[in-house]
This record gives structure tokens, C-alpha cells and sequence, in this order.
């Protein structure tokens, strides 16, 4: 899965496979007469902006003062709505917060378990767990939704915040399992048996030594399922029952004449998940220092 | 990890079957759900009744729902084409730079934005009064004199609800799919091999085509993997971007099940869609398999 591993990486900031001098030095110099601005760079910015065009267009409409397309006035109008009187919007958060977090931590701890147990023990069904493990990835979200949807309408049960944690919980666990993978696999063995051999029972190495160790894979595991879970829209909106989550609010605005407070809300959302970013390598580069 | 490491007495079924059991339950058992309902018989209450017959995959085929099946399918193709047309320069552009890591959260920033507001983005974009429209008459009217109507106003054009504009916005979408692996690859690649196939005389796109192109294949099939699998599933997109005319298995799928009721069909289209995308990741792992044996066999001569 080199998808992964890149976005690993990037959050990370560290490169897994190491690279040697020679290469490092013959990538900046194989064009020996390149000019500075080759047609990949060109194209590379052309695609940035491609990618960012539309979010900047969205922050500028949200500063508008009128609904419509073309700029009137510079005003923070929206705003005031998004935050004073948007009481549905605020109930939609708070739900796709409880959702988040819960799904977030169940996924964590079963992914980082099953992580350390397959990559460190052999056991009857050790195969069987690889080979699911990462099958929920690949398979578009339409299929997972109906064939859950199915699922949990076949055993009665009641659609609601249960239904949808134990949807997201599903979708996020390969992600986690990938992530502590990758860390795992980083980690040397021979650390668990000298706590083995100083006297350590099972329990003790698993929360003294191990969990310390790959805390780094773990805490991304989180964000990333906790980015996962607030972005997910067609599976929840199969097995939400009434509840409304901030995806399904936004779609339902989307679909019923839009308002520019969505513009507001990009923003903001925008913002919080850049901040997210920053804080998560911040504190994982001083994680890493510190061990 | 070799085997040796691993003990002989050890709790490893306590800390991995707690995942096996949980996708046993909530992953497989549905899967295998549908695909007994896809051989079922549809009732007219949305339910199904438990008579084996392939009425369900009869109907798929149809010309009906094969028109749609083959309209994904080639706006899948043209999309996955596209960003891995593109993704190739940027991967290779991010892979030299300096900067890669600036560059790699760049890319991903959009793309942890929520997806429908991106899909939002982009309606207020190329909407009726969109900004796109907006710089259109604009420039119609600056350079080219155009006003269609009487008032001097520009007719504007029509880019929502196309296909066009599925694509495009699908492509938006899933581009980093592409770029990701692709840059992965390439940064792994050796660049020592340009600089030798430069210095026995190759041009600079010979040396491009030819020996760092089939270098990074693997990167390229996830790409294109990553970026089709998605789009050929996709729902949101056409569903908010599109409009009847454009519509993708996906709403098929989703119409059948909320709207229509015809539980078999819905399952019938999902296993089909199943069984291609496991059908892609499995060449994908072959692939991969057999360059990382080339390179073992290379190791070992």
C-alpha cells in the first residue's frame, strides 16, 4: 500500500527508505543544463493550484455580503449566522464529535492490537486477519454502506449513533492497522525480550515498552480516523436512523438551495483541520525527540 | 520480520482476534449478505423472498442498466487516465524537489478537507452564475465582442450536470490517489540510472520514457488503481455534479436501495462492483510481488 506509506511519511516526516548520498546527489543533477523552471515544475504548480483554487474560491465567497456570485462587500455576515444562529448546524457538530471520538478509540485500540499481535506472534489465524485486514479499504463506500445498511436491518436493529460508530469503526480500522503496521515494523524485537528477560510479565511489556515505543503510529492512527470519520457521508447517511451528523447537514444544505453560510463553515472547518495537521507533526517530532 | 522472532507461547490471538471477530462480524457476514441476495427473488414490499433464481443479474445487463454500466465505466477510464497523465510530472517535480514535505502536505490539505464541500466548491464554480460563467462573459465581452443577448448580457454556459463536469470534478477528487504512489515510487527510484542511460547518449525524454517509466510501473498500476476504484464506486460526486444523464452505479445502487426498493438488483450491481475492485487490488499485489522477486533475483546474481 504505498498510498499509505506516503501519507505516513508526510506526516512523519520521515523517509523509510532511506536513501543513499549518490542518489540524493544525481536527483538534483541528472539534468545537468535543465533550465530552473522544467515543464514538471510547471505542471506541479498548475496542479496546486488545481487542488486549491476551489477552497480559495469558497473563503472568498464566505467574506461576501450578498448570496449571489459576484462580490459586493466585504462582510463577516455569514459568520454571525454560522455562530449565533445556526442552533440544527451546531446539534449536527456535536453528534459527528461523539461519532468521531468514540469510533476513533474503538478502532485505535483494536487496530493497534491487532497490529502488534500480527506482526510480532504466529497463531492460528494469523493469515486469515492479514488478508481482511485491509479488504474494508479498497471496497467503495457505496458497497460497505448497503451491504451494513443490510446487514443491521436483517438483525432489527435500531439505526442510530450505535449503527453509525460501529459503520465508522469498520472503515477506520484498516487505516489504523496500516499505520501501527508501519511503525511496528520499525521497532526492534529484541527490546521486548530483554523486558522479557529482566522479569517483565506480558501485561507490563505491552504497557510499559510497547505502547510508549509505537505511540507515534498510534496517535496518527487516531487522527486519521478521526479525520475519516467527520468527512464520511454515504455510509452514514445509510445507517444514521434520524440522527444528523455535520456530512449529512451539510448535503441536506447543499440539496435545499445553498447558503453562502456553508462558505462560513468551510472556512472554518478548513482552518481546524490544517491546525489539526500542524499539532499533530508538532507534537510528533517532539515525540520522536524525546525518545 | 523473520520467524524466528516469533515465540512459541504467546498471547497473539488475544491482541488480533479481537479485529478478526469484528470484521467477521460487521465486514464479512454483510458482504456475504448480498451475495445471497443477489440470487434472491425481488418482492414488491422492498423486501426479498427466498427463491434462488439470476433474474437479478439478468437485469443488470439489460440494456437499461448495461447503458450505465458502460458509461461508468468509460468516465472512470477517461478520469483514472487524466490524474495519472498528471500525477506522473507532479510525482516526479515533488520527488526533486527540495521541498518535499512542504510539497506532500500541499497536496494532502485538500484533500482532507470534507469532500462534499469540495464538491461544493465546485458548484459554486461552474454554476449557472458561476464564477467560471462570470469569467467567461467576461472575457466575450472584453476580447471577442460577444453578447448574445439584447441587453448585451452573456448567455451563460452550461457546465453543471454534465458529464464534463463529473469528470472533472472526479478528477479533482481523487487526484491525490495518483499522485501519492506515483511520488512514492519515484522517490525511491534511482536517479544514478538517468544520469547513466544520459551519459550513453539517451535524450532527456528518451531517458524518461524508457528507463524511468518501466522503473516506477508498479507506481504507476497502484495509481491507477487507487484513482479507479474509487471513481467506478463513486456516489457523491454525480449525485450532487450530475444529473440523471451522468448518474454512476453508485446511484444506481443507492436509488435501487432508497428509493425503487428492488433489494436483489442493488445487491446484484455491489457484488459485480465487488468483484472488480478485488479483482484490481489482486493484480496490483501480483505486480508488486513479482517486482520485488525481479529485484531479489537481481540481488542475488
Amino acid at each position: 500500500m504505498d498510498f499509505l506509506v506516503s501519507i505516513i511519511m508526510a506526516i512523519f516526516r520521515k523517509n523509510p527508505h532511506a536513501k543513499n548520498e549518490d542518489n540524493k546527489h544525481a536527483k538534483r543533477n541528472w539534468k545537468r543544463h535543465s533550465p530552473k523552471l522544467s515543464t514538471s515544475k510547471i505542471i506541479l504548480a498548475l496542479t496546486l493550484a488545481f487542488l486549491f483554487i476551489p477552497l480559495f474560491v469558497i473563503v472568498f465567497y464566505s467574506f461576501n455580503e450578498s448570496k449571489g456570485t459576484s462580490f459586493t462587500k466585504f462582510s463577516l455576515v455569514w459568520y454571525e449566522e454560522l455562530f449565533l444562529h445556526s442552533g440544527t448546524l451546531w446539534q449536527s457538530l456535536f453528534y459527528t464529535a461523539i461519532v468521531a471520538v468514540a469510533s476513533a478509540t474503538l478502532s485505535t485500540i483494536i487496530g493497534s492490537l491487532a497490529a502488534i499481535g500480527n506482526s510480532w506472534y504466529k497463531f492460528f489465524g494469523r493469515s486469515y486477519i492479514q488478508s481482511i485486514s485491509f479488504l474494508p479499504m479498497i471496497l467503495p463506500e457505496v458497497i460497505m454502506g448497503v451491504s451494513i445498511l443490510i446487514f443491521f436491518s436483517g438483525i432489527h436493529m435500531y439505526f442510530g449513533l450505535t449503527t453509525i460508530i460501529i459503520a465508522h469503526t469498520t472503515f477506520c480500522l484498516p487505516f489504523v492497522y496500516l499505520m501501527v503496521t508501519a511503525r511496528v515494523d520499525e521497532f526492534d524485537y529484541s527490546i521486548i525480550e530483554a523486558a522479557h528477560d529482566l522479569g517483565a510479565s506480558e501485561k507490563q511489556t505491552l504497557f510499559k515498552v510497547i505502547i510508549p515505543a509505537i505511540m507515534p503510529g498510534i496517535l496518527s492512527g487516531f487522527m486519521m480516523s478521526i479525520t475519516l470519520s467527520i468527512e464520511d457521508f454515504v455510509i452514514t447517511s445509510l445507517v444514521n436512523g434520524s440522527v444528523i451528523t455535520l456530512p449529512i447537514y451539510v448535503y441536506n444544505m447543499i440539496r435545499h438551495g445553498v447558503s453562502p453560510v456553508i462558505n462560513a463553515l468551510s472556512f472554518v472547518l478548513i482552518i481546524f483541520i490544517c491546525t489539526l495537521t500542524i499539532i499533530l507533526r508538532k507534537s510528533l517530532k517532539s515525540f520522536a525527540a524525546a525518545h | 520480520m523473520t520467524e524466528k522472532k516469533f515465540r512459541k507461547q504467546n498471547p497473539g490471538p488475544f491482541y488480533s482476534w479481537p479485529m478478526g471477530i469484528w470484521f467477521s462480524i460487521f465486514f464479512i457476514v454483510p458482504i456475504l449478505i448480498i451475495i445471497c441476495y443477489s440470487f434472491m427473488k425481488n418482492d414488491l414490499y422492498g423486501g426479498v423472498l427466498k427463491e434462488f433464481t439470476i433474474d437479478a443479474y439478468r437485469q443488470m445487463f439489460s440494456p437499461e442498466y448495461g447503458e450505465i454500466f458502460l458509461r461508468t465505466l468509460w468516465m472512470t477510464i477517461i478520469a483514472t487516465f487524466v490524474s495519472c497523465a498528471i500525477a506522473i510530472p507532479c510525482g516526479y517535480a515533488m520527488a526533486r524537489s527540495r521541498h518535499q514535505t512542504l510539497l506532500l502536505i500541499l497536496v494532502i490539505i485538500p484533500f482532507l478537507t470534507n469532500s462534499l464541500i469540495r464538491i461544493f466548491a465546485w458548484m459554486t464554480i461552474l454554476g449557472e452564475e458561476g464564477l467560471l460563467n462570470s469569467v467567461c462573459g467576461f472575457f466575450a465581452k472584453a476580447f471577442f465582442f460577444v453578447t448574445q443577448n439584447k441587453d448585451g448580457s452573456f448567455e451563460p454556459v452550461q457546465f453543471m450536470y454534465t458529464k464534463g463536469a463529473v469528470i472533472l470534478v472526479s478528477i479533482y477528487m481523487y487526484l491525490p490517489y495518483a499522485i501519492l504512489p506515483i511520488f512514492t515510487s519515484i522517490d525511491r527510484f534511482d536517479f544514478t540510472l538517468l544520469e547513466a542511460a544520459r551519459d550513453l547518449g539517451a535524450s532527456k525524454p528518451g531517458a524518461i520514457f524508457r528507463v524511468m517509466l518501466p522503473g516506477i510501473k508498479s507506481g504507476i498500476i497502484s495509481a491507477i488503481i487507487f484513482t479507479f476504484i474509487p471513481i467506478f464506486g463513486n456516489y457523491t460526486v454525480p449525485q450532487i455534479i450530475g444529473s440523471t444523464e451522468s448518474y454512476m452505479l453508485g446511484n444506481t445502487i443507492m436509488d435501487q436501495i432508497t428509493k425503487i426498493g428492488n433489494l436483489p438488483l442493488a445487491s446484484a450491481i455491489s457484488v459485480v462492483l465487488t468483484f472488480i475492485s478485488m479483482a484490481a487490488i489482486l493484480f496490483m499485489i501480483s505486480s508488486e510481488k513479482k517486482e520485488q522477486n525481479l529485484k531479489t533475483v537481481k540481488k542475488e546474481s
